[in-house]
């Protein structure tokens, strides 16, 4: 199958970058090194292409309340310019994807998806249209999207732009002008930094890339791009998320608003959480030259576990991941990771590792 | 380029052979794949390999990957600087990135290997 191309493909290609398949998109994973890349959002700012995730547009009459019957976030809490994190689920509560919900104006709404669920999720969400006076445009050809990382974001691109950035908080979104070009940019992001969200047609993109980059903001893959959202505490859909696993137990009971009335997943999460999850999203840090990766055993003192994601951490310089454990385990407990045949010590930990942006994160519960 | 003295092996290390002792590491293509190296995991002095099994890994940020053995033989070396500085795999990986070297145990074991043309071929035929 031939690989999708975003709109950048070109300038990544003329960078060097080593390019990798990811959910059908021939996608950048590193330009001149991963720490570099993760280091340099952690202390002045990347950009990165994230122009392969899904957007769709959400409109009509009932837009706001077909949105809060088939995504688990109460988007009655959306205010025009506003954006929510939140889960698309199945009856089951098991996660369809994860998504970013902005509401655009009082009838429409943007949600952008992963790239890896697109289809899967336009799917589903077109298949509970029903009745609701709604119209679902898929509009993830129409936008090349960059993400602007890091905290001199604002000071770097607000002498490009035609609104004081100082005063879009975070989470909101807003129609301007970047570098003469009309965009919507979004305070929003997925590393643990402030940063911005720049939804561009794909006509745009590669002269606004260059405008970033001539602004000495580093190009960043999609390796950075998991190492920091690891350290940010931030949920993968395929590792911490998926269609056999609950918000409850990945810890994101926080974007699961109960008491809004129906919605798609309701009772099954409901009776989750009165029964209490069988397993727990955690966070743990390795001891020493001990790195998790992705499906490695634990071993508690409640029983077994396994870690979702794992990684060097650059920021804190040792092994951190994410790991399904029993209920019963606390902040604190000593467990043990098997790393290729060896037990390793580690401990378990509150997340995210780091920070720099908590007010913004979903508490988890 | 790889050093046209080196002998290379399909896992992607690099082999010098001295008389009866051979100085192995990764070769470039391997490091460059693995991207940022954090720690690599080596046997002790003394300690036996078998060609072709593993004898340590590496660790990169995004991924861990076995070493294998491109000879038998004893380790009467270790490059021990790679504790404290990883990094030097990916910024001299034919010079101080060197990992281990070992006495041949059966100095016929190094015809098998691939001198850098062979390598360069497998190696563009992977970029292609």
């Amino acid at each position: 199958m031939k690989l999708k191309q975003t709109p950048l493909h070109g300038r990544h290609v003329s960078l060097g970058a080593r390019m990798v398949q990811f959910a059908g998109w021939d996608m950048p994973v590193q330009y001149a090194g991963l720490i570099a890349e993760h280091d340099a959002v952690r202390s002045t700012a990347g950009v990165f292409d994230v122009s392969h995730m899904g957007e769709f547009v959400v409109s009509g009459p009932d837009a706001t309340e077909f949105l809060n019957y088939v995504l688990t976030n109460d988007v009655a809490r959306l205010r025009k310019g506003r954006s929510q994190y939140t889960l698309i689920c199945n009856e089951a509560g098991g996660v369809v994807d994860d998504a970013m919900l902005y509401q655009l104006t009082e009838t429409e709404c943007l949600l952008v998806v992963n790239a890896a669920n697109m289809e899967t999720a336009w799917g589903w969400l077109a298949g509970l249209v029903g009745d609701f006076e709604v119209q679902l445009e898929n509009r993830s050809d129409d936008y090349c999207l960059l993400a602007v990382q890091g905290p001199e974001t604002e000071a770097r691109l607000d002498p490009g732009c035609d609104l004081d950035l100082t005063g879009l908080r975070r989470t909101r979104i807003r129609e301007v002008e970047v570098f003469g070009r009309g965009v919507l940019i979004g305070r929003t992001g997925y590393t643990g930094e402030d940063g911005l969200e720049i939804f561009c047609s794909p006509e745009d993109g590669p002269a606004i890339w260059d405008e970033l980059l001539g602004l000495d903001i580093t190009p960043a893959g999609l390796g950075a791009r998991n190492t920091l959202r690891l350290e940010a505490g931030m949920a993968l859909h395929g590792n911490e998320l998926g269609i056999d696993i609950t918000p409850i137990e990945a810890g994101l009971a926080g974007v699961v608003a109960m008491e809004k009335g129906q919605f798609v997943g309701r009772e099954a999460l409901a009776a989750v959480a009165e029964s209490g999850p069988s397993r727990r999203l955690r966070g743990l840090r390795t001891s020493g030259r001990g790195i998790p990766r992705d499906h490695y055993p634990v071993k508690t003192e409640h029983g077994e576990g396994v870690v979702t994601s794992g990684t060097f951490s650059p920021t804190l310089q040792g092994g951190i991941g994410m790991a399904f454990v029993p209920p019963a385990c606390e902040i604190g407990d000593g467990v043990s990771v098997e790393i290729r045949g060896h037990e390793w010590e580690a401990t378990l930990v509150e997340m995210p590792f780091y920070s720099n942006v908590t007010q913004w994160r979903a508490k988890s519960t | 380029m790889n050093p046209e003295e080196l002998k290379y092996t399909r896992e992607h290390e690099w082999v010098r052979v001295e008389g009866e002792e051979c100085t192995i590491g990764i070769t470039d293509y391997a490091q460059d794949e693995l991207g940022d190296v954090v720690f690599v995991e080596l046997p002790d002095v003394g300690a036996a390999t078998a060609k072709d099994k593993p004898f340590g890994a590496v660790e990169s940020v995004k991924a861990v990957s076995d070493l294998f053995a491109p000879v038998s033989g004893e380790v009467v070396a270790v490059n021990g600087d790679l504790g404290n500085a990883p990094e030097t795999v990916n910024t001299d990986t034919y010079g101080e990135g060197w990992m281990i070297r070992v006495r041949l145990s059966d100095l016929g074991e190094v015809d098998s290997l691939m001198d850098a043309a062979a390598y360069q071929k497998l190696v563009d035929e992977l970029r292609s």
